[in-house]
C-alpha cells in the first residue's frame, strides 16, 4: 500500500521533510513517492503525514485514487467559486 | 531633581501618535529609539523609514513549505509578473542562494540586508533556512540577517536564531483571539496533524505569542506584521498592537489586505474587500498611539532584490549568476566605503533641526500631498511614477503618511499560468485609475506633469505642482503647505473643501 502524488502538487516541497520513510522525491513535473518505501505512516502517526501538511487540494491520492484532501477540504473555496473564475480543473 | 518640562502644548497631528510615528520633523518614525536599537536598524530599509531610500534589501526563496494556511494566501505561487508576499519565479538551494547574495551584494553595495521570507515559512524549511544563514554569516559577515515566520514553530527555533547573529525578526500576527483567527487561517499542521478552525488559530496564537517573548528576552528585535482584513480583524488590530508592544516588539506593521480574484486566494475568490487607503491610515494612526508603526512597506515579493519599491531580480537569474565571477573580499572593501558615506549623510540629515515653518496660522488644516519621489527627493515624472509617497503637512511639519501603487498587483493572468482567469478592473485608463488612487489628496508633487493628466487633476480637484523637481520631499511639502497657507485656504471655514 502506498499513495502517490498527482499533478496538482506545486512543488513546495512540505510533504518531503515530514514524511518519516524519507518515500517523496523530486522529479519532474513534480514530487512523487516511491511506493516501495511509503507506508502511509501507518506505525509512525495516526495521519498519513503528507496529507496531513498538503496544502493542495486532490494531490495526494490512496490506492483506489480516493483524494486525502478533497476539493474544498483545505481552503474553504466553494467548488462553484473555483468554476466560476476558471481555476476549476476535473480529476487529476 | 529637577525634570525638564516637556511642552505639551505645541500643535499636534491628527489622530494623535505623533511622537511614536514620526511626524514632525523628525526625519524618521525611529528617532525615539535608544541609540543601541537605532544603530541597528540605522541600514535596515525595512526597519527604518529613512534607510529605505538609501540602503536596499534582498530575499532568497529558499522556503518553499508551509505549516498553516492562510485565507490572503495561494500555495500556487509561481508568478513573474506579481510583486506580493508569497509570490516567487525561481526556487533557491541554499547554496544557489549564497551565489545570489554574493553576487547581488558584489553588484549593489547599498545592499545591507538579506532576508528570509518563504515563499513558505522560514521556520518551516529550518534545515534550508538556517543552512543558508550559516554559510552567510561565514562568507558575508557585512551582511545583516533577518527572517520573517507565521511564528508556528517560533518557540523551538529562539535559539538557532540567536546562535546565527539574526537580529531582526518579522512575526506575522494578525489576531490574538482564537475566534478571529479561525476566519483568517483554516487550518495548521501541528504535531503531526491537521488542526482545523478556533483550535488551530489558538495553538496559533499561543505559540506566537511565546515566540515574541522569548525573542525579546534575548534583545532580537522584532517587528510585528499584520495584515488588515476588513470585516475580519480591524477593529481587533489596535488590541494587537497594544499587546505586542506590551511585549517588546519594537514596531508594528499594519499592511491591506491583498485579495483579487485571479490570485486564487480564499479572500480573492470570495471577493473579500480590500481597505481602502483612507482606513489603513485611520487604522495605522490608531494604533500609533500605542506603537511606532511602519508605513512605508512596500509588501515584497519572497524573491524581491533592490530598494523597497523597485525590484531588481531579473537582473539576477541563476543564469546570470553563474556566469557573475565574485571577488567578495574586494566588493567587501567596496560596501563599506557606500555604506560609511550613507550613515554619513543620515546622521548629518538627523542632526539638522528643520525649523518649524513660518507663517502658518494656528489651527490651519492638514493637508495630503502625494509625492512622485525617489531617494527623499521630489524625482520622478507624473506618468512614470509607480508609486506615489503620501504626506501629510500640518503646522508641525510634514508627516509621511503612506505610499499607493499605481499599477495592478498583476499584470493580468495570460503570463500566470492560468490564462482562462477573467481580468479584473478592466475599462479603466490608467491615467484615470491613477487619479483616482490619489483621492484626499489636494496636492501632487512631481519632477513634470504632462498637458493631459495636468487638467484631469485639476478637474479633479488635485493642484499638480512641477515646480519643486529635485528638492528633498519634506522641504518641498512644506514649501507648498506655507503656499496654500499664505492664500488662507488653511483655516477653518475657509473654503468647502474638506481636508482627508
Amino acid at each position: 500500500m502506498a499513495l502517490q502524488i498527482t499533478r496538482s502538487c506545486v512543488n513546495c516541497w512540505a510533504c518531503v521533510d515530514v514524511c518519516p520513510n524519507d518515500a517523496i522525491y523530486q522529479d519532474t513535473p513534480h514530487f512523487l513517492v516511491d511506493d516501495a518505501k511509503c507506508t502511509e505512516c501507518l506505525g509512525d502517526h495516526a495521519d498519513p503525514q503528507c496529507a496531513a501538511i498538503c496544502p493542495i487540494e486532490m494531490a495526494i491520492v490512496n490506492e483506489l485514487g480516493e483524494f486525502l484532501n478533497p476539493p474544498g477540504s483545505l481552503t474553504g473555496i466553494p467548488i462553484e467559486k473555483l468554476k466560476e473564475f476558471g481555476l476549476w480543473r476535473e480529476a487529476a | 531633581m529637577e525634570l525638564p518640562v516637556i511642552s505639551n502644548s505645541g500643535p499636534q497631528a491628527e489622530g494623535g501618535g505623533c511622537a511614536a510615528s514620526g511626524c514632525g520633523t523628525a526625519p524618521d518614525a525611529l528617532a525615539h529609539l535608544p541609540d543601541h536599537i537605532r544603530a541597528k536598524v540605522q541600514d535596515h530599509p525595512c526597519y527604518s523609514e529613512q534607510a529605505h531610500h538609501y540602503f536596499a534589501r534582498m530575499h532568497v526563496a529558499v522556503a518553499p513549505a508551509c505549516n498553516i494556511q492562510c485565507n490572503y494566501c495561494n500555495r500556487k505561487y509561481d508568478c513573474s509578473n506579481e510583486s506580493r508576499p508569497g509570490v516567487v519565479s525561481e526556487l533557491l538551494t541554499p547554496d544557489q542562494a549564497i551565489k545570489k547574495v554574493l553576487a547581488v551584494a558584489a553588484e549593489i553595495p547599498q545592499m545591507t540586508v538579506l532576508g528570509i521570507a518563504g515563499p513558505g515559512d522560514p521556520l518551516a524549511n529550518p534545515d534550508r533556512t538556517f543552512e543558508t544563514f550559516r554559510q552567510l554569516s561565514e562568507k558575508a559577515p557585512d551582511i545583516k540577517l533577518c527572517v520573517s515566520t507565521n511564528g508556528l514553530s517560533l518557540p523551538e527555533h529562539v535559539d538557532e536564531i540567536a546562535r546565527h547573529n539574526i537580529d531582526h525578526v518579522t512575526i506575522t500576527i494578525n489576531c490574538v483571539d482564537p475566534e478571529i483567527g479561525a476566519k483568517i487561517y483554516p487550518w495548521i499542521y501541528w504535531q503531526n496533524k491537521r488542526i482545523r478552525g478556533v483550535e488551530g488559530a489558538r495553538i496559533l496564537i499561543e505559540q506566537q505569542q511565546k515566540g515574541l517573548e522569548m525573542l525579546t528576552a534575548r534583545g532580537i528585535l522584532v517587528k510585528v506584521n499584520s495584515v488588515l482584513i476588513p470585516g475580519v480583524n480591524d477593529r481587533h488590530l489596535k488590541e494587537v498592537s497594544k499587546i505586542v508592544k506590551e511585549k517588546g516588539a519594537f514596531l508594528h506593521n499594519v499592511m491591506p489586505l491583498i485579495a483579487e480574484p485571479e490570485h486564487g486566494t480564499y479572500y480573492g475568490l470570495m471577493e473579500h474587500p480590500s481597505p481602502t487607503d483612507a482606513e489603513l491610515q485611520e487604522l495605522q494612526d490608531t494604533c500609533a498611539g500605542d506603537m511606532a508603526m511602519m508605513r512605508h512597506c512596500r509588501q515584497c515579493r519572497a524573491d524581491a532584490v533592490g530598494l523597497l519599491g523597485e525590484d531588481r531580480g531579473d537582473e539576477f537569474t541563476m543564469d546570470k549568476i553563474d556566469v557573475m565571477d565574485v571577488d567578495y573580499e574586494a566588493a567587501m572593501v567596496r560596501r563599506k566605503v557606500v555604506h560609511d558615506q550613507i550613515i554619513e549623510k543620515l546622521e548629518a540629515e538627523r542632526g539638522i533641526a528643520k525649523p518649524k515653518p513660518d507663517g502658518i496660522p494656528q489651527g490651519s488644516r492638514p493637508v495630503l500631498m502625494a509625492v512622485a519621489g525617489k531617494n527623499g527627493i521630489v524625482a520622478e515624472h507624473f506618468g512614470h511614477a509607480r508609486e506615489f509617497l503620501i504626506y501629510e503637512a500640518s503646522p508641525a511639519g510634514a508627516r509621511f503618511v503612506g505610499h499607493r501603487k499605481t499599477e495592478l498587483y498583476c499584470g493580468g493572468m495570460d503570463a500566470c499560468g492560468d490564462g482562462d482567469v477573467v481580468e479584473a478592473g478592466a475599462g479603466e485608463s490608467l491615467l484615470d485609475r491613477n487619479i483616482r488612487i490619489l483621492a484626499g489628496c489636494e496636492v501632487v508633487l512631481c519632477s513634470k506633469v504632462g498637458y493631459e493628466p495636468w487638467s484631469k487633476l485639476e478637474a479633479a480637484g488635485i493642484a499638480p505642482n512641477g515646480e519643486h523637481a529635485m528638492e528633498p520631499i519634506q522641504d518641498a511639502v512644506m514649501a507648498v503647505y506655507q503656499e496654500i497657507a499664505a492664500t488662507g485656504r488653511l483655516l477653518p471655514a475657509a473654503d468647502g473643501r474638506k481636508a482627508a
